[in-house]
């Protein structure tokens, strides 16, 4: 066992962090890029979850930083400026993807024809009275939110506030539920922050039940409780259609024909943000954003999309790589 | 108890009173028996009870995962085509050109002489997805070791994808409809053919034990945590051994008691207790922010482990310690030995079984432990096996936590098997402790 003086600047493979939702992909291209350029290490890739990814992403220049963070939402303003204090400037953002959020329930059960509206009112913390106030969510079973609903409890099962999952549910379904309120839309008017804040928090009375980050943990416990209902990334329900099937949401089934119509309305981008002052420094990753952007990674056909990856339209997905390969940085 | 005592001590109360204090002593020593009994039986419960759990999760994880010790693999005749191999037509047979050459061709062209009936996209993909994505890999190493193989047709057995392997585990419901399982109606009609061949079967999973991670969980194996987990245990047991009998034989041995000694007992002991992400973190403030050493490497991984190991080192060395008898002692400064002399040839030895057991058992907890690991990007994907103490690694409980994430069904049986592996060592090392005190420590 040799054991060489340990140098900063020897670091000779790609160092990547951020979302648990990009991990499965980010990895699949990791280990391909590894395997076909022999003379490159694989790129190590780390689940710390998109918000832990940026603040690690964020701290500097320098190979004791990351070269490359996975996030599955737009990097945000704050972190941003935490970039740019710490002098990381030159950031290119990739999309490399769509990824469907879907609501899922045991096989054995009856479907309910979920609406954005509905799942707003059976989820938000407060809820427009008859009046146009505010009170305290107090309905129980799908029948005290629309009387066409079955008479069973509600009881949905999601992941916690540190993910980026749970931040896309909330502002791809509970954020557009709630505009469809003539209640809420007065508040805005008014008070837009107040109205935000309506329509964003979820209800903390056990009706909404947080799983932690472990989206299998949610499949299996739907398979116990054949009343709840699960939220998380569509390629866990693709994997387990056996089990569990996916809910619609506002009458669209979410099958992969309806998602990559855009017909199913929960769908999100999934980025990679890459440190232009590493390309050059840490070896290969010029090279690996080639290979993350190419057809046989994120096309129709590519092994990521047999991964459960949705992939942009082909004139998105030219442009996209044409970007990147160009090293095209974020506006400051 | 007063009143049963009260007739007795009285003097007028004769022989009557004496029958009295027979019967009641009768009566109370069935209540005793019978309390015993009792007791014996809540603890007889009590055991059944844990020993049932415990069967119940070894049934549970060995039920699931036993069959991943075996994988499933499909043999295919391969014609080592060297027009296909020679892509500049040159008719060179060096390394470079067998290294650029697309292996993936010659798998594909064998399934089609198998099923020559395949066509469409959608068939073709579905028949090429028969056999592992890392086939064509496999081809070219194969010819890397023995170059004699090219222009030759050869019947190979390559690895199943790992839908075929769940399939032909029985893990898959053939009765459900075609869209809600991850096999194709063809797929599975080919690998019944196959069957009827002799052409697939199961064989022992080498891989597991000598891949690294893949996300491929046909070709994904436990090597990289394995060696990831013994450097940092190495790195844990280098630091914590040495300085925690040092300390412990100091405490113990050579400081003079007061409110000193008192007081570093007492932080011993909480340190002992505190959560372990809490070293997570000092680590990654320390070590790696502070004095740049690698993240995610076995160095850091085995500091941190070793700031929690350390407590349980010192608390079980001094205990050691504390019971070789003060006569030991007393002999060996009698006979005009110094006390170093005293506590090296004499009490340290004799203390040594009992703090080696505590070491062990010690570092069985840091074998065990993953949460630290998550703060000093250890939680992570590595393909390539560590080889020094600076590599990236991961180590065998972050194994299983990552591959119990991922949405692929054949990894289910896989982290199963990483937990029964796990839980060989965890076995191993508790045994050797129990083996070590058994053997070599003396009781007086």
């Amino acid at each position: 066992m040799s054991v060489p003086a340990y140098d900063q600047s020897a670091r000779d493979y790609i160092s990547i962090v951020g979302s648990s939702t990009v991990y499965p992909f980010a990895t699949a291209v990791a280990e391909q890029f590894g395997k076909d350029n022999s003379r490159f290490k694989t790129p190590k890739v780390e689940s710390t979850g998109t918000g832990g990814g940026f603040k690690l992403f964020c701290s500097g220049i320098g190979v004791q930083y990351p070269d490359i963070v996975n996030a599955s939402r737009e990097i945000k303003k704050s972190e941003l400026e935490n970039c740019t204090k710490n002098g990381v400037t030159d950031i290119i953002e990739i999309n490399i993807g769509l990824d469907s959020i879907v609501l899922a329930s045991n096989r054995k059960n009856k479907q309910i024809p979920l609406t954005i509206k509905d799942l707003w009112l059976a989820l938000a913390k407060n809820t427009p009275d008859t009046t146009g106030n505010l009170v305290i969510n107090k309905s129980k079973t799908w029948k005290d939110i629309n009387p066409d609903l079955p008479d069973t409890k509600i009881e949905i099962l999601g992941p916690p506030q540190t993910s980026g999952t749970r931040d896309a549910f909330v502002d791809l379904i509970m954020n557009r539920g709630c505009r469809e309120f003539e209640a809420i839309r007065i508040i805005e008017k008014a008070d837009e922050k107040k109205a935000n804040e309506a329509c964003r928090i979820i209800r903390g009375d056990g009706i909404f039940i947080e799983v932690g980050e472990n989206d299998n943990l949610i499949v299996n416990k739907l398979v116990a409780n054949p009343n709840a209902l699960g939220i998380f990334g569509y390629n866990f329900l693709e994997e387990n259609l056996d089990k569990i099937q996916g809910e619609t949401v506002n009458g669209i089934t979410p099958s992969i024909d309806n998602i990559i119509d855009g017909k199913y309305p929960v769908l999100r981008p999934l980025f990679i943000y890459v440190k232009k002052a590493h390309i050059g420094v840490i070896p290969s990753i010029r090279e690996f954003i080639t290979e993350f952007t190419s057809e046989k990674a994120v096309g129709e056909d590519g092994y990521l999309s047999r991964k459960g990856l949705i992939s942009l339209s082909a004139t998105k997905r030219k442009l996209v790589a044409a970007e990147a390969n160009n090293l095209k940085t974020l506006a400051p | 108890m007063n009143k049963i005592m009260l007739p007795a001590s009285t003097p007028e109360r004769p022989k009557s009173a004496r029958r009295d204090i027979k019967t009641i002593v009768n009566a109370s020593l069935a209540r005793q028996h019978a309390a015993e009994r009792r007791f014996r039986w809540y603890g007889l419960i009590a055991i059944s009870l844990g020993l049932a759990f415990v069967l119940l999760m070894f049934g549970n994880i060995i039920g699931k995962g036993y069959r991943a010790f075996w994988q499933t693999y499909i043999q295919i005749p391969i014609t080592f085509d060297l027009s296909i191999m020679d892509t500049s037509g040159s008719g060179k047979r060096d390394l470079q050109t067998i290294d650029g050459a697309d292996y993936s061709v010659l798998v594909r062209s064998g399934l089609r002489k198998l099923f020559p009936k395949a066509e469409g996209k959608s068939q073709l993909r579905a028949l090429y997805g028969l056999v592992s994505a890392d086939s064509p890999y496999e081809l070219k190493r194969k010819i890397q070791q023995t170059p004699n193989l090219i222009g030759v047709e050869k019947e190979i057995w390559l690895l199943a994808s790992a839908q075929v392997d769940t399939l032909f585990k029985g893990n898959i419901n053939r009765m459900l409809d075609e869209s809600e399982r991850s096999i194709k109606n063809d797929q599975i009609e080919w690998v019944d053919k196959l069957q009827a061949a002799g052409r697939i079967e199961e064989k022992f999973n080498i891989a597991l034990f000598i891949n690294g991670d893949s996300r491929e969980p046909e070709q994904a194996g436990i090597r990289g945590a394995l060696m990831g987990s013994l450097l940092t245990l190495l790195i844990t047991f280098l630091l914590s051994f040495p300085i925690g009998v040092a300390t412990a034989v100091y405490l113990e041995e050579f400081a003079t008691k007061g409110r000193w000694t008192d007081f570093i007992e007492v932080n011993i002991n909480n340190l002992a207790a505190v959560p372990s992400i809490v070293f997570g973190l000092l680590g990654l403030a320390v070590f790696i922010n502070f004095f740049g050493l690698p993240r995610s490497s076995p160095l850091v991984g085995g500091l941190v482990l070793s700031l929690m190991t350390l407590p349980v080192i010192i608390i079980a060395g001094r205990a050691a310690l504390a019971s070789v008898p003060p006569s030991i002692r007393q002999a060996a400064l009698g006979m005009g030995a110094s006390k170093l002399q005293m506590v090296g040839h004499h009490v340290l030895p004799l203390a040594m079984p009992g703090m080696l057991t505590g070491s062990i058992i010690g570092m069985a907890r840091a074998l065990g432990e993953s949460a630290p690991l998550l703060m000093i990007g250890m939680v992570a994907f590595i393909v390539d096996v560590p080889k020094n103490f600076f590599d990236p690694a991961t180590v065998l409980p972050v194994q299983i936590y990552l591959w119990s994430d991922l949405p692929e069904r054949a990894f289910v049986e896989r982290t199963s098997a990483a937990i029964m592996i796990l839980l060989a060592f965890m076995i191993l090392m508790n045994g050797l402790a129990i083996i070590l005190r058994k053997r070599f420590e003396r009781r007086w």
